[in-house]
């Protein structure tokens, strides 16, 4: 899951300083569209941990994304922006709430069967604000954006430096959240997650209440989508219940596909080309899914390891033997 | 889409744009050159999806206007920029910035879809980029969130609604069941009825809704007989409107079906013998008998190749208030205080009759009582005379 | 509520639930055989819609329709199979998400590319054209009642197939224990082209048979696909007679729902999935898992 080498780090670290330099010379409309990319990378890594780490794919991990995003729409009064510090907290734990209750249901069954059931809860809180007022309905609704703000104490940002604080709230974010994911992979709980993945009935026997574990693990990939969420709502001041819908949880799914399922960084190298992909069909074409439809399946057909894998001199991958157990898992779990 | 050149106008407007450059440097004032700058239109349409062919009419009869204004409005090139919204409203904001960030566009004309109006909405409220939107009604556009640089030449969903509410509650119907999707427009257009049909002293006696955009009519239409109801209010638009005024005729229910314009609009070859006798109001309609909609419609369906509908009608009043705005200010479009003045004073000569500028920037016109009749919507009475919405909540005076 | 109401509630009910049946119980079987999962069986369904609005259009007979569905649907399931799937049933579940994904896209552009965009209305045929008066005051459309009848007897014939043939046998081992049909000396390769086959068809005729019922639009697929998760879910994966049952449940919900709690219709099926699955996380006539 992580970079061993030292030549991964310092090119990691070197991807990040290109990101912290975007906003001084790319042109504001880029610096919006980079925002957007950030957040579906906060979106993507979330996601990674129960699909790279634990090897649950969930189909509905959108649901928590979108509901961060109305929550921030529903405690914000009307022309009236409330502090980061009540928004951000807020969204995130109605994200990790909704998880903790998703995920105690859905844990209850594996496999495909899983994967049908978050499809289906995420669906139902698609409809919750599709179908009902509670969110402005089909349309959507604006918010106000959530202030950066301490007590009565705002940031002084004039309209066109707001973007580009987003953007530096989004990439610090971003950092964070893949600092305190290496952080937990590396503890005892992350070592069970990735037993989880290789081997469930294993860690069974050890004596380990995986069923406890992957919750945690489901709960924590829903507060992190939650943070994703948020900055959805920031940085656009808009909700609409699309945010929600199961093609949103299958495309964070892509982006960690074509990133690539072993790594951690390869969820974000994902959302980035995934973004600028799009950004790039919209240019040439009228036929933005079809290239979406066709990247896809060459991704599944070709790239089984996502962009990481390619290109990449051995010695900067992780061991070949790493990699083979995680597809031996995958096979094994195939008729679970 | 938004690759100008894909578009046979703009393309010849850019080779023009760079004649009349070429001409203004020879005259040595800063002035004229600001003059030969094109005001840059970009319109954010529906050219894919289910309102495809709406956006393509919108945009034919705007290109229209301009051409017959000798390509220039104001005495200024135009320059068009198309972009595809493909109806889908979590793309929205970014698409209205690709218009307004990257291509910093002066006008933004946009959209069919009400859920992608709310993202352009919010990308333009704070870009203060001058917006005419050519179709859609949702009513919160020009009630509460209203913006001085956001103008609306189409209609809100409560103005065609309220109109035929009116015009049934005239003609002694006293209980009426209303049938709708549980949406936005749905809900804007409910109120808009019941608030008419009160004015003329009937009542709505129940609501029957089903979600968006489901077509599932058959529990819905079983329960309006034990309703005992004088007539059916619906609203449904497009291909759900087919289905639903078919079914509506299959079940052989008494009550008679009368709903906004949508019901029929662009849709009654579809739907046959079964939309015979409905009668609807909207805007505009078949045999509206004025020398501006013979015009028009010889002129679009020259261009074209097709007739001229509603759409189009709004797309070219969309065009023609812009062109009375910068005519005021003589191509001035930076100077936006006497741009809203002239826009909001317009009255103007439409297809569909005259209109003007309610305080809250939405059309002020008049509601027609039509009737199907032999595939047409025939206009067979003015259901409420220049009617404006009464903007709610809007605090532009 | 008015007792012939509530009858065309429960008819309507009963005739949602058995096309729903048709598309889950292919989804079921495909799952139960083969261990994949085809989140592209919506886009099936929709092919089978656009297939009946095209021959409609073109030649005015819906009853064409239903032969072109089902050719279809024996060819373009084998192609599938063959040419595809095949190829995934080793691999990591994301990998097949993302397949099947890919499928609903490219299928979805197809149809826009041949069809276009445009909601369209199929027309019912003119022979069932016409109400059949059930009690006194009330009557119900002879299309719904053809629709319920082709329904149980492609049920009939699926259940003789499963429950009384060699294939069945074959069907019923393999999703039971997956290695006994290859230590049985069975080509498991043709099994599973033709449970592939017969899934994909069955989708087929459900969206041809509901054309004229629920229009044809872009998209159209997808909530069908979800609500089918559903029935699979509350019958159990792999079992098709428990398709069958929560089909009908659901069916009913769904209807009831919609006309007499509108505001709550899009919630209750899910909500009886979350319920059935506090009781019973392998639904209820699944086996464990």
């Amino acid at each position: 899951m992580l970079p061993r080498s030292t030549a991964g780090r310092v090119l990691l670290g070197a991807g990040a300083l290109l990101l912290g330099a975007m906003p001084v010379f790319a042109q504001p409309y880029y610096v919006e569209l980079g925002t957007y990319a950030l957040i579906s990378a906060m979106l993507a890594l979330s996601l990674q941990l129960l699909v790279g780490c634990t090897g649950l794919v969930s189909l509905g991990h959108a649901a928590f994304y979108g509901l961060a995003a109305y929550t921030v729409y529903l405690i914000t009064p009307a022309n009236n922006g409330v502090s980061i510090l009540i928004t951000l907290p807020a969204a995130v734990a109605a994200a990790g709430l909704a998880a903790l209750i998703v995920g105690a249901l859905s844990l209850r069954t594996r496999g495909f069967f899983f994967l049908m059931v978050t499809l289906a809860f995420g669906q139902m809180v698609f409809f919750i604000f599709h179908d009902t007022k509670l969110g402005g309905g089909t349309d959507g609704a604006f918010l106000s954006r959530p202030l950066l703000s301490i007590l009565d104490w705002e940031l002084p940002l004039t309209r066109r430096q707001r973007p580009i604080a987003t953007y530096y709230l989004s990439l610090g974010l971003l950092i964070a959240m893949y600092l305190s994911l290496v952080l937990i992979l590396r503890s005892l709980f992350g070592r069970v997650l990735e037993g989880i993945r290789v081997n469930e009935h294993r860690m069974q026997a050890l004596g380990f209440n995986t069923y406890r574990y992957k919750l945690a693990a489901f709960v924590i990939a829903g507060l992190l989508a939650g943070v994703a969420g948020h900055m959805w709502a920031m940085h656009r001041g808009f909700v609409n219940p699309e945010l929600i819908g199961w093609h949103r949880s299958a495309e964070a799914l892509l982006m960690i596909l074509m990133g690539g399922l072993t790594t951690l960084h390869g969820p974000i190298i994902g959302a980035l080309a995934f973004t600028g992909l799009g950004e790039f069909a919209q240019l040439i074409t009228e036929r933005k899914l079809l290239v979406e439809g066709l990247v896809i399946l060459f991704v599944v057909l070709a790239l089984p390891k996502g962009l990481s894998g390619i290109g990449m001199p051995r010695w900067m991958r992780r061991s070949p033997t790493t990699d083979g157990s995680a597809r031996a898992a995958a096979e094994a779990r195939t008729h679970g | 889409m938004s690759d100008i050149t894909k578009s046979g106008f703009s393309r010849r407007s850019i080779l023009k744009s760079g004649a009349a450059v070429a001409a203004a440097s020879t005259i040595p004032t800063g002035w004229a050159i600001a003059q030969a700058k094109p005001v840059k239109i970009g319109l954010m349409l529906p050219y894919s999806g289910t309102f495809a062919k709406l956006g393509e009419n919108i945009t034919f009869a705007i290109e229209l206007l301009i051409a017959e204004k000798g390509g220039k409005l104001g005495g200024r090139e135009i320059q068009i920029v198309k972009l595809d919204d493909e109806s889908k409203p979590e793309n929205a904001p970014q698409n209205a910035d690709r218009l307004v960030k990257r291509d910093q566009v002066d006008v933004l004309i946009g959209t069919v879809h009400s859920g992608v109006q709310m993202g352009i909405h919010k990308v333009v409220k704070e870009s203060g980029t001058l917006t005419i939107v050519p179709n859609a009604g949702n009513d919160v556009i020009t009630r509460a969130e209203c913006a001085k640089n956001v103008f609306r030449t189409s209609f809100t969903n409560w103005q065609s609604a309220y109109g035929m509410g009116l015009a049934l509650g005239k003609k002694g119907v006293k209980k009426v069941a209303w049938v709708t999707w549980d949406y936005a427009a749905g809900n804007d257009m409910g109120a808009g009825f019941k608030e008419g049909l009160q004015k003329s002293g009937g009542q709505v006696v129940q609501e029957l809704k089903l979600p968006f955009p489901q077509t599932t009519f058959q529990p819905l239409l079983a329960q309006i007989p034990g309703l005992n109801v004088d007539a059916v209010g619906a609203f449904f638009a497009g291909g759900a409107a087919v289905q639903f005024v078919k079914e509506y005729a299959a079940a052989a229910i008494k009550a008679p079906l009368c709903g906004p314009g949508f019901l029929t609009e662009g849709t009654l070859a579809a739907q046959g013998a079964s939309a015979e006798g409905i009668e609807t109001a909207l805007h505009y309609g078949d045999g509206l008998d004025n020398p501006k909609n013979t015009a028009f419609r010889k002129a679009f369906n020259a261009k074209a190749g097709r007739d001229a509908d509603v759409y189009a009608v709004q797309g070219y009043d969309a065009a023609q208030l812009l062109a009375v705005g910068l005519e005021a200010v003589k191509g001035k479009i930076e100077d936006e205080a006497g741009l809203y003045k002239a826009m909001r004073a317009a009255k103007i000569d439409s297809p569909r009759g005259p209109i003007s500028i309610s305080p809250s920037q939405n059309v002020v016109h008049n509601i027609y009582l039509r009737k199907a009749t032999g595939g047409q919507n025939k206009v067979i009475g003015i259901a409420a005379e220049n009617l404006a919405d009464p903007g709610t909540g809007c605090k532009l005076t | 509520m008015d007792f012939p109401g509530l009858l065309a509630q429960l008819l309507n009910g009963f005739q949602h639930g058995l096309l729903l049946f048709l598309i889950a119980s292919g989804l079921t079987l495909i799952f139960g055989v083969m261990g994949i999962i085809n989140l592209a069986h919506g886009s099936l369904f929709m092919i089978g819609a656009y297939v009946a609005f095209l021959v409609t259009r073109q030649w005015g007979s819906l009853w064409l329709a239903l032969p072109m569905a089902m050719i279809g649907g024996i060819l373009l399931g084998s192609v599938l199979e063959r040419g595809l799937f095949r190829y995934f049933y080793a691999r990591d579940h994301l990998d097949q998400v993302l397949l099947t994904f890919a499928l609903i896209l490219l299928f979805e552009e197809g149809r826009s590319l041949l069809v276009g965009n445009e909601f369209y209305s199929v027309p019912i045929p003119p022979l069932l054209d016409f109400s059949v008066p059930v009690t006194s005051g009330f009557s119900y459309s002879a299309y719904r009642f053809t629709v319920i009848g082709i329904c149980l007897a492609l049920a009939a014939l699926l259940f003789y197939w499963i429950e009384r043939t060699k294939t069945g046998a074959v069907i019923r081992a393999a999703a039971e224990k997956p290695e006994m049909v290859d230590v049985l000396g069975i080509d498991a390769r043709r099994v599973h082209m033709t449970v592939f086959a017969v899934g994909t068809t069955l989708a087929l005729i459900a969206g041809a048979l509901a054309a004229p019922l629920y229009s044809v639009y872009p998209n159209m697929g997808d909530g069908f696909l979800i609500i089918s998760f559903v029935v699979v879910v509350i019958g159990g994966l792999g079992s098709v007679s428990g398709a069958l049952w929560s089909a009908l449940i659901i069916g009913l919900v769904d209807t009831l729902g919609k006309a007499y709690a509108p505001k709550v219709a899009g919630l209750a099926v899910y909500v009886l999935m979350a319920a059935v699955l506090i009781w019973r996380p392998s639904g209820l006539f699944g086996q464990r898992t």
